[in-house]
C-alpha cells in the first residue's frame, strides 16, 4: 500500500511539472491548454491521496470541464492570431526578471528543504475518518463556519458575470447588436441589392461563354501524363 | 504515507514554473494560464497542510477533523473562475482594440 501510495505520488508530481513546463514553454497556446489540462488532472490526483475526495471532484468539474475548456474556446475564437510570431524585443528584460524571481523561489524552496532535513524527521500525516474531505464533512463545515464566504463567493460570481459581459460586448452601440436584434430595433432592413452573380451561379449561361473552360484548357497537362513515366524511368536508369 | 515537504516542493516548484512563464511570456492567454499554474500550486499546499494538520480549526473542532485548508482551496477556485471568465473578457476586449493578443502592445493608457 504504502510502495502503491509513493508511486502514485511521484507519477501524479512529474505529470504536473510536465504539464507546467508545457503551460509555460509551448509556443502553441493550444497546447498551452493541454498541458493546464494534464496539471489539473494530476493535482486532482494528488487531491484524492490527500483525503480531499470533494475537491478533486470540484477540480476537475470547474478546472478541466469550464475553465479550460473556457480558454480553449477563446483560443479557437482568436484563430491563428492567438499566438503571434516571436520577436526579441525586451527578451533580455524579461529573461533577467523571470531568473531572478526563479532564484527566489528556488532559494526559499531549498530552505524549506533543508529545515526538514535537518529536522531528520518529517511531518507526520495523521490517520483521519474516511468521511474527512468528502461531501458531507466539507459541506458541514461549509454551511457552518464558513457561510458568510460562501454566500459571498455568489456575489463575486454574479459581479464577474455582469463584468465579463460588459468588457467583452463593449461600447459599440448599435454595431454590437446582432443582426436580429438589428432588425427588432429598426425594423427589417430594406431589400438587399440585386448582385451580380459570377461563376456556377451565373443564371444566363449561354453556350458561347461557358462559365467552365473546356476539359483540356482547364486542366493544361496534355503532355505531363507522358513525361512522368519516362522521367521516372530515366531517375531509376540513373 | 508521503510526507507534507514533499508536497510542499512540488508545489513550490509549480509556483516558479508558473511565476516564471507569467514573467516571460506575452501571449495574454499563456500569462492567464501560468497565473492558473500558480494557484493550483497554492491549493496543493493548501490541501496537503489540512491533511497534515486536520485539527487545528479556524472556529470550533470537529471529531472528524477541520476542512479549513480545503476551504480556502475551494474558494481560491472559486475566485479563480471568476477571474478567468473577466481576463478573457479582457482579452477578447484587447483583440477587438489593438487586433493583438501581446500583453506589451496593451499600451492605451500610456501617455
Amino acid at each position: 500500500m504504502s510502495a502503491v501510495g509513493t508511486v502514485y505520488f511521484y507519477v501524479c508530481a512529474a505529470l504536473a511539472l510536465a504539464g507546467a513546463l508545457a503551460v509555460v514553454a509551448a509556443r502553441n497556446p493550444i497546447r498551452s491548454a493541454m498541458g493546464l489540462l494534464l496539471l489539473i488532472l494530476s493535482v486532482a490526483g494528488l487531491f484524492l491521496a490527500l483525503h480531499a475526495q470533494f475537491l478533486a471532484a470540484i477540480q476537475l468539474i470547474v478546472y478541466a470541464g469550464a475553465i479550460v475548456v473556457l480558454f480553449l474556446f477563446v483560443i479557437m475564437l482568436l484563430g491563428p492570431s492567438a499566438s503571434p510570431p516571436s520577436d526579441r524585443r525586451g527578451v533580455v528584460a524579461r529573461t533577467i526578471g523571470g531568473g531572478i524571481f526563479a532564484l527566489a523561489g528556488l532559494s526559499a524552496m531549498a530552505a524549506v528543504v533543508r529545515a526538514a532535513a535537518a529536522a531528520h524527521r518529517t511531518m507526520p500525516m495523521p490517520d483521519v475518518d474516511a468521511s474527512f474531505g468528502g461531501i458531507d464533512a466539507f459541506g458541514s463545515v461549509l454551511f457552518s463556519d464558513a457561510l458568510a464566504p460562501f454566500e459571498l463567493s455568489s456575489a463575486l460570481l454574479m459581479v464577474a458575470v455582469v463584468g465579463a459581459i460588459a468588457v467583452a460586448r463593449g461600447r459599440q452601440g448599435i454595431k454590437a447588436l446582432s443582426r436580429s436584434e438589428q432588425e427588432i430595433a429598426h425594423g427589417p432592413p430594406a431589400s438587399e441589392p440585386a448582385q451580380e452573380h459570377s461563376g456556377v451561379f451565373r443564371h444566363d449561361i449561354d453556350s458561347a461563354s461557358p462559365a467552365l473552360p473546356e476539359r483540356g484548357q482547364r486542366l493544361g497537362v496534355h503532355e505531363a501524363p507522358h513525361d512522368a513515366p519516362a522521367q521516372g524511368a530515366k531517375e531509376s536508369s540513373v | 504515507m508521503i510526507p507534507v515537504e514533499h508536497y510542499v516542493t512540488l508545489s513550490s516548484l509549480l509556483f516558479i514554473i508558473g511565476g516564471v512563464g507569467f514573467l516571460v511570456r506575452r501571449n495574454v492567454l499563456v500569462t492567464l494560464m501560468s497565473i492558473e499554474v500558480m494557484l493550483n500550486a497554492v491549493n496543493l499546499a493548501l490541501v496537503a497542510f489540512n491533511r497534515a494538520r486536520p485539527w487545528h480549526a479556524i472556529g470550533q473542532t470537529y471529531a472528524g477533523g477541520s476542512h479549513t485548508g480545503q476551504v480556502f482551496a475551494f474558494f481560491i477556485i472559486a475566485a479563480e473562475a471568476a477571474e478567468v471568465a473577466v481576463g478573457l473578457a479582457i482579452v477578447l476586449a484587447l483583440y477587438r482594440l489593438r487586433r493583438t493578443v501581446r500583453s506589451d502592445e496593451a499600451d492605451l493608457l500610456k501617455n
